[in-house]
């Protein structure tokens, strides 16, 4: 249980994956503008991201690693360079199913969504998150707390920076910077606030 | 005359990272060491290039709705190919690419090429367009990782240029530049680089300051 909570905090903080390894920043500086919509999108993510790294790590362990398929009789069978292509169409049939249902069962959530559940599809948040999965040999278990981890972890970031954005517009910025150079500017004293967390021994 | 200006726009008056905002987890996360990074943009102008191409091929006989899953599924297969040759030749930086290779599916320069161009263009024209924007997110980049290994670490390539003070030389390495944040400040600088050569890209501000035109009290 201990070990589940330090990842859990390591993939929020120490390891955040927007401002430690840059993924999903396209979105990430695209959709930062407004606190509302950045909340959403966090949302989204962590919903998404909850999903999808625990299905890719059962599909990995049964069906794609080396020998995976000793069930179905064939030990010898080395499926993983198909990754690459399950997990995205894994994270796209997702992300199509549970835009289906949200707009069925639960049109409060799904209007509030709107627009980004689509949009996460090609959020290399997610794809990353799966990736880095794989990568670290993360267990079922394992897998469900860093989905959720990281997906809190970007969220939070978003959130974070849309509140300084939306501070930011009232600020007498020098012409070239305006927009997205301040923007690069400001993630980076944000990244160089998140590297502190490093110091913290889990 | 029009190739040229599909190969060398996007290098400077169009460039996706600094201007279309397109690609840029992967210009942060590999610019440590300008091996790797040469890696990574030959990685991704040739998935570019080649996506384009595929995609323009197809662009009649996709029906619309699906187009993005053939684009997905054209753009996975060669990502594919270019990790498993990666594997083959070059395991060590392969490994230090890690995901990142993988990411170029998801890297928004290939899908937003693909949707943007090559869905309305012959396919020669959509792949000399992958091509120049391959070398616009290769000239950013490769500048950005001789900055950070030249002075994180004195070396380029792995070769000792500026010699180390540890070793005799004089030379005190900047480890910040190293370190993820520094890649953020070196993109925003340059973009502030590029906006005061290219005027035009300048963004308009959310709010103007109004003119104080409420009545001065006067002191009494």
């Amino acid at each position: 249980m201990e070990a589940y909570l330090s990842l859990f905090v390591r993939s929020i903080f120490i390891d955040n994956i927007a401002l430690a390894f840059f993924l999903g920043m396209c979105t990430f500086l695209a959709i930062s503008k407004k606190i509302g919509a950045a909340f959403g999108l966090g949302i989204a993510v962590v919903v998404v991201q909850v999903i999808t790294v625990p299905v890719n790590n059962l599909l990995y362990t049964y069906v794609l690693a080396d020998g995976a398929l000793a069930w179905a009789g064939l030990p010898d069978v080395d499926l993983s360079f198909l990754g690459l292509i399950t997990y995205i169409g894994v994270i796209a049939a997702l992300v199509q199913i549970l835009e289906m249902i949200l707009d069925k069962y639960v049109p409060a959530l799904y209007n509030a969504l709107g627009v980004f559940l689509p949009l996460i599809t090609v959020n290399c948040a997610i794809l990353g998150g799966s990736l880095l999965m794989v990568q670290r040999d993360y267990d079922f278990g394992e897998s469900v707390v860093f989905g959720a981890g990281s997906g809190v972890g970007w969220a939070l970031a978003i959130t974070a920076l849309a509140g300084i954005r939306e501070k930011m517009k009232y600020s007498d910025v020098p012409e070239g910077l305006r927009g997205l150079g301040i923007t690069f500017i400001t993630v980076g004293l944000m990244s160089l606030g998140f590297m502190s967390f490093g110091g913290i021994d889990l | 005359m029009k190739v040229k200006e599909l190969l060398f726009a996007p290098v400077f008056s169009n460039n996706p990272i600094a201007l279309q905002i397109l690609g840029i987890c992967s210009a942060l996360a590999v610019t440590s060491k300008l091996s790797v990074t040469l890696v990574m943009c030959i990685a991704l102008t040739s998935v570019t290039a080649f996506s384009n191409l595929f995609v323009s091929l197809v662009r009649n006989h996709a029906p619309g709705n699906i187009r993005i899953i053939v684009q997905m599924t054209i753009i996975a297969s060669l990502v594919i190919v270019v990790d498993e040759v990666l594997k083959a030749y070059a395991y060590e930086i392969s490994k230090q690419l890690s995901v990142f290779v993988g990411l170029i599916i998801t890297n928004c320069i290939v899908m937003g090429r693909a949707e943007a161009f090559a869905m309305k263009n012959p396919p020669l024209a959509s792949f000399f367009d992958g091509v120049g924007n391959g070398l616009g997110y290769s000239a950013i980049l490769i500048a950005l990782a001789v900055i950070r290994e030249l002075f994180g670490s004195g070396t380029l390539l792995g070769y000792q240029i500026l010699p180390l003070a540890t070793e005799g030389g004089w030379y005190t390495p900047n480890g910040l530049l190293l370190m993820p944040p520094s890649a953020f400040f070196l993109i925003g600088l340059f973009i502030w680089g590029i906006r005061a050569w290219k005027k035009d890209q300048i963004e308009e501000p959310d709010y103007k300051m109004a003119p104080n035109t409420k009545p001065q009290a006067k002191e009494a």
